[in-house]
C-alpha cells in the first residue's frame, strides 16, 4: 500500500512536471498570464508530491519492508535509525529520488520569491527548473524505481512494480544491508551536502537561460543567482571535503583523494563554479566579460548532469558506483540536448552579450581574476580529459587506457602555484589599472615576511625544490593578507575615533564582500598548505611485531601493547589495536586502529587509529594479526605532515561564506548594488 | 530592456593584442602540461588474456600497466611477516556487453573462476591485505609483468559487485 502510494504521487509529479514546463511556454508565447501563474503553481505542487514520494520510501525502511527490493538491498533489521535514513541514498534508486526531492525542493523555495521585476524571466526559470525534474523523475519512474517488489510466480523470483498475473508477494526475513564502508558520520552529511551543490548550480542556470531567451543582457540574472550559487559552491565544497574526510578516516589507505572518476566528477562542477563565481565579479564591478558567466553556467549545469551520469550509470569502476544500469543513453540524449540547446542560444546573442570595456592592464584585478578563471579551466579540461580519456582511446585505436593519479597531480601542482601567485597579488590589485610600480609598493613588506616563512622550514632539513616553492607562495599569500588587513583597519582608524573592536567589525561591515573573499582565501590557502604537506612529506612503512614491540616512523615510535576481539550487539566483530604513541621516549598518546567485521554483509572495514596535530598526523593502519595475537600484528603506518590544515582550511572557507551572507547592519552603508538579497527569501 | 552600463569613463587606451598573446601563453602552458604528463602517465588497461598475448609479442617489457580479472579465493596466501600477498587471477572480458551478456558482473567474475579453459595469471603483492580480496571479487591491479610471468602489482584495487545492490538475498519467504 505504501509502496503504491510512493510511486503514485512519484507518477502525479512527472505528470505536472511536465504540464508546468507546457504551460508556461505557451503563457509566455501567448502572453497569458494565468498560464504561466498556473505553470507557477504546478512548480510549487511537485515538491509536496515527492516529499510524499520519498516518505513513502522512508516508511518502508524504518518498517523493515524487505518485499520492496531496494528496502531489501539497502537496509536490514538490525541497522540503527539514522543509518536506514541514510539508506535513501545508499543505493541507486533511492539516491537518484533524494536528488529529484531536492531539486524540487529548490523549485518550490523559487517560486516564494517577488517576481515583480523579473517577470519576464518567471516563465522560463520554471520551465528549466521542471524540465530538468522531470527528466530525473523520468528516470526514476521508468528505469530506476525504488518501489519494486519480490513476487514468487511459479516457483520463481521476480521484481517487478505491478503485481504480476499468479504471483505472491515474497520478502527476503533480512535485508543486506547498508555497505559497512557507508556506515560513517561523513556518509551521514557527504551525500546530501553533494546533491545539494549539484542541485543548486540548477537554478542559477535557469536564470541564465531566461536571462539569453528574453535577450536581457544586464546584469540582472547574475544579481538573482549570486546567493544560489554560492550556496551551491558552499555545499558541493563541503561534500568534497567530507568525502575526501571519509576517505582518509574510512577507507584505511592514508590518503584523501584517489583522482577515482567519481571523486573526479565531483571536482569539475566546483572547478567551473568556481571560475563561475569568479567571472560574475568581473562583470559586476567592470561590467566586461559577460558571455563568460554565461558559458561557465551553461558548463557547470552540463557538469552536474554528467556528474550523475558518470556516478549512476555504472560506466565506471569506483567505491561510488552501485550497479550497471540501463539510463546511460538517455543521460547522454539528455547532456547533448540542453549543451547544444544552451550554446545554440547563447551564440544567437553573442552580440548582445557583448561588451564594450577591454583590460587596460595585466595587474588590474579583473586580468588577473581572468587569468584565475583560465587556470580553474586548465584544470576542469585536465581532469575531464582523465576521465574520458580511456573511453576516447578505445574508440580511436581499440586499446583500453587509463591515467592514474600521477597524471593529475603532474598538472595540478603548477596550476595550483599559479593560482597561489595570483592570490598573492590580486587583494592588492585594483580594477581597471595598475602599475607596477604600485604593486611593488604594496608587496615589499609581504616579501620580506614571507621569506621568513620559507627560511624557517630549510633550516629545519626541507630540500625539496617544489615544497620551498609551495610553502613560501602559502605564506605570501598570508602574509600579503594580513598587511592588507591591517592597512585598512589603520586607514579606518586615523579617520575616526574608536575601539579596535570597533574598527575591525566595521571595517568588515563596510565591506563584507572583500572581507568574506578574503576569509575564503586564506582558508583555501590552509588547504593548500595541507595538501603540500601529504603530497610532497607523506612517509609510511609497516610490520609485523610481537606484544611490546615498537616500530618506528619520523619522530615518532609506535609500540603495540595489546589486541582485543569481541563482538557488539549491532552484529560486528571487532578487532581493536592499542597502541602507544611515543616521542623521545616519552608516552604522548594512545591509539586505537581496528578492524571492524559484518556479519550481516560479511564484508569488514578498515578504521585508522590516528593522532593529530597542527603539525602532523602519526596514522595506523591494523592490517592483519596472528592466531595468538600476543605473538604478532601487522600495522601499515603513515606519516602525514600538515594534513590537518586541510580540514581547518575547509572550516575557514565555511566560516567565510557564512559571513558573506550574514544580514547587513543598518548603521553601514546601504548594500552595494550587487547584492541579491532577495535571491535566496523564499 | 535596455542595457545598463554603468561606470564606463576610462577611455579605451589598452592592446588587445598584449593580453590576447598573454592569454595564449598561459592557455599554451596548460596545454602542454597536460599533453607531457599524459603521455608521462598513460597507461595500457588490459585483460588477462591480452597480457599473456602483449607478452608473447615482447610489447610489455619494462611498461607499467593496468589490469583486470576475477580473483580466484583458493589461491590467495598471505604471509603476515613478509607481507606477501599472492594469488591468481582469471581472465574476464573487458567489453562491458559481453560481461551484460553473462548475466551482469558478478555473473561473469562467476562464470570466469570456474571455467578451468580460461587463461590466469599469478599476481604478488607486498603490503596490507585488502578489506575487499575473496573470490569472486574483481581485481584492478596496477604494476609490470615480470621475465618470469608473475605480475607484480603495485597497486590493488577490488570490487566486489555482489556487496552492492542488485543481488537476490539468499532466504526468500512468502
Amino acid at each position: 500500500m505504501i509502496a503504491e502510494i510512493g510511486f503514485g504521487s512519484l507518477f502525479i509529479s512527472l505528470i505536472i512536471s511536465v504540464y508546468g514546463v507546457i504551460a508556461a511556454i505557451y503563457g509566455e508565447r501567448n502572453h497569458q498570464r494565468k498560464w504561466v501563474f498556473s505553470a507557477k503553481q504546478a512548480m510549487r505542487l511537485v515538491f509536496p508530491l515527492l516529499t510524499l514520494s520519498i516518505g513513502s520510501l522512508i516508511f518502508l525502511i524504518l518498517n523493515n519492508n524487505f518485499e520492496v527490493v531496494y528496502v531489501a538491498s539497502v537496509s536490514s533489521i538490525n541497522m540503527p535509525v539514522y543509518l536506514k535514513i541514510t539508506a535513501i541514498w545508499g543505493g541507486q534508486a533511492g539516491s537518484m529520488l533524494f536528488w529529484s526531492w531536492l531539486l524540487a525542493g529548490f523549485g518550490f523555495i523559487v517560486t516564494f520569491r517577488k517576481w515583480d521585476r523579473d517577470q519576464d524571466f518567471l516563465p522560463w526559470v520554471i520551465a528549466i527548473c521542471l524540465g530538468t525534474i522531470a527528466f530525473f523523475v523520468v528516470l526514476n519512474t521508468f528505469f530506476e524505481n525504488p518501489f519494486v517488489r519480490y513476487w514468487q510466480v511459479n516457483q520463481e523470483i521476480v521484481q517487478s512494480f505491478v503485481h504480476p498475473p499468479g504471483g505472491i508477494q515474497v520478502a527476503p526475513r533480512n535485508g543486506g544491508g547498508l555497505n559497512p564502508l557507508l556506515r560513517h558520520p561523513g556518509m551521514i552529511i557527504h551525500p546530501p551536502m553533494q546533491y545539494l551543490g549539484f542541485v543548486a548550480f540548477i537554478v542559477p542556470y535557469a536564470f541564465a537561460m531566461a536571462s539569453l531567451i528574453t535577450g536581457r543582457s544586464d546584469d540582472r540574472w547574475i544579481q538573482l543567482s549570486r546567493p544560489w550559487a554560492i550556496w551551491a559552491w558552499l555545499f558541493l565544497s563541503l561534500g568534497l571535503i567530507l568525502g575526501a574526510r571519509w576517505a582518509y578516516d574510512v577507507l584505511g589507505w592514508g590518503g584523501y583523494w584517489g583522482w577515482d572518476p567519481v571523486e573526479n566528477s565531483a571536482l569539475m562542477p566546483w572547478l567551473s563554479g568556481t571560475a563561475f563565481l569568479h567571472a560574475v565579479l568581473i562583470q559586476e564591478k567592470r561590467n566586461m566579460f559577460k558571455q563568460w558567466p554565461i558559458v561557465l553556467i551553461i558548463v557547470t549545469y552540463n557538469l552536474v548532469i554528467f556528474g550523475t551520469f558518470l556516478t549512476r550509470s555504472g560506466l565506471l569502476s569506483s567505491v561510488h558506483s552501485f550497479a550497471r544500469s540501463s539510463i546511460g543513453p538517455i543521460f547522454l540524449a539528455f547532456i547533448a540536448l540542453t549543451f547544444i540547446a544552451s550554446f545554440w542560444l547563447l551564440s544567437s546573442r553573442w552580440e548582445k552579450f557583448k561588451s564594450r570595456q577591454v583590460l587596460t592592464s595585466f595587474f588590474s584585478k579583473e586580468a588577473l581574476i581572468l587569468i584565475t578563471i583560465i587556470l580553474f579551466l586548465g584544470m576542469l579540461v585536465t581532469t575531464f580529459w582523465g576521465v574520458i580519456f580511456p573511453n576516447i582511446s578505445e574508440l580511436v585505436t581499440g586499446q583500453k587506457v587509463t591515467v592514474g593519479p600521477p597524471f593529475y597531480e603532474r598538472v595540478a601542482g603548477p596550476i595550483l602555484g599559479g593560482v597561489l601567485v595570483i592570490m598573492v597579488i590580486c587583494p592588492l590589485a585594483v580594477w581597471s589599472f595598475v602599475s607596477f610600480k604600485h604593486l611593488g609598493k604594496l608587496l615589499w613588506k609581504p616579501f620580506i615576511v614571507s621569506l621568513l616563512g620559507v627560511l624557517l622550514p630549510i633550516y629545519g632539513g626541507l630540500t625539496k625544490v617544489p615544497a620551498v616553492i609551495a610553502f613560501w607562495l602559502v605564506a605570501f599569500v598570508l602574509a600579503v593578507n594580513g598587511f592588507e588587513f591591517i592597512r585598512r583597519t589603520r586607514l579606518r582608524r586615523r579617520s575616526q575615533s574608536e575601539s579596535l573592536f570597533q574598527t575591525i567589525s566595521g571595517v568588515f561591515q563596510r565591506n563584507k564582500r572583500s572581507y568574506s573573499a578574503m576569509i575564503i582565501h586564506v582558508g583555501m590557502v590552509f588547504m593548500a598548505l595541507g595538501i603540500i604537506g601529504i603530497e610532497f612529506f607523506q612517509t609510511e612503512t609497516q610490520g609485523t611485531i610481537a606484544e611490546g614491540q615498537e616500530l618506528q616512523l619520523a619522530s615518532y615510535t609506535m609500540e603495540y601493547e595489546q589486541l582485543d576481539i569481541f563482538n557488539t550487539s549491532d552484529d560486528r566483530n571487532v578487532a581493536r589495536a592499542v597502541i602507544l604513541v611515543k616521542k623521545d621516549g616519552q608516552v604522548i598518546d594512545e591509539i586505537y586502529p581496528r578492524r571492524d567485521f559484518y556479519y550481516d554483509s560479511n564484508q569488514q572495514v578498515t578504521i585508522p587509529g590516528v593522532r593529530s596535530t597542527l603539525v602532523d598526523d602519526f596514522y595506523t593502519i591494523l592490517v592483519d594479526w596472528k592466531a595468538v595475537t600476543s605473538e604478532g600484528a601487522t600495522f601499515k603506518v603513515y606519516h602525514n605532515p600538515l594534513v590537518k590544515w586541510l580540514w581547518i582550511g575547509a572550516w575557514t572557507i565555511i566560516l567565510g561564506v557564512v559571513v558573506t551572507s550574514l544580514p547587513d547592519n543598518r548603521s553601514t552603508r546601504a548594500g552595494s548594488r550587487t547584492r541579491g538579497r532577495d535571491g535566496h527569501r523564499n | 530592456m535596455n542595457d545598463l552600463h554603468p561606470i564606463d569613463a576610462e577611455p579605451r587606451k589598452g592592446k588587445p593584442l598584449k593580453f590576447i598573446i598573454g592569454g595564449l601563453v598561459i592557455v599554451a602552458a596548460i596545454v602542454y602540461l597536460i599533453v607531457s604528463s599524459l603521455q608521462a602517465n598513460v597507461q595500457y588497461f588490459l585483460t588477462v588474456d591480452e597480457v599473456l598475448e602483449k607478452q608473447q609479442a615482447g610489447e610489455l617489457s619494462g611498461r607499467n600497466i593496468r589490469l583486470s580479472g576475477a580473483v580466484v579465493g583458493d589461491t590467495i596466501q598471505y604471509d603476515m611477516d613478509t607481507l606477501e600477498l599472492s594469488f591468481t587471477i582469471v581472465h574476464v572480458p573487458g567489453d562491458l556487453e559481453m560481461v551484460e551478456e553473462e548475466g551482469g558482473l558478478a555473473a561473469a567474475l562467476h562464470n570466469a573462476v570456474i571455467d578451468p579453459a580460461r587463461s590466469r595469471l599469478e599476481v604478488v603483492y607486498y603490503g596490507a591485505r585488502p578489506d575487499l580480496l575473496q573470490d569472486e571479487a574483481q581485481a584492478i591491479l596496477t604494476g609490470e609483468l615480470l621475465a618470469n610471468g608473475i605480475f607484480k602489482a603495485d597497486e590493488l584495487l577490488l570490487k566486489c559487485p555482489t556487496k552492492y545492490e542488485g543481488s537476490v538475498p539468499d532466504q526468500i519467504e512468502s
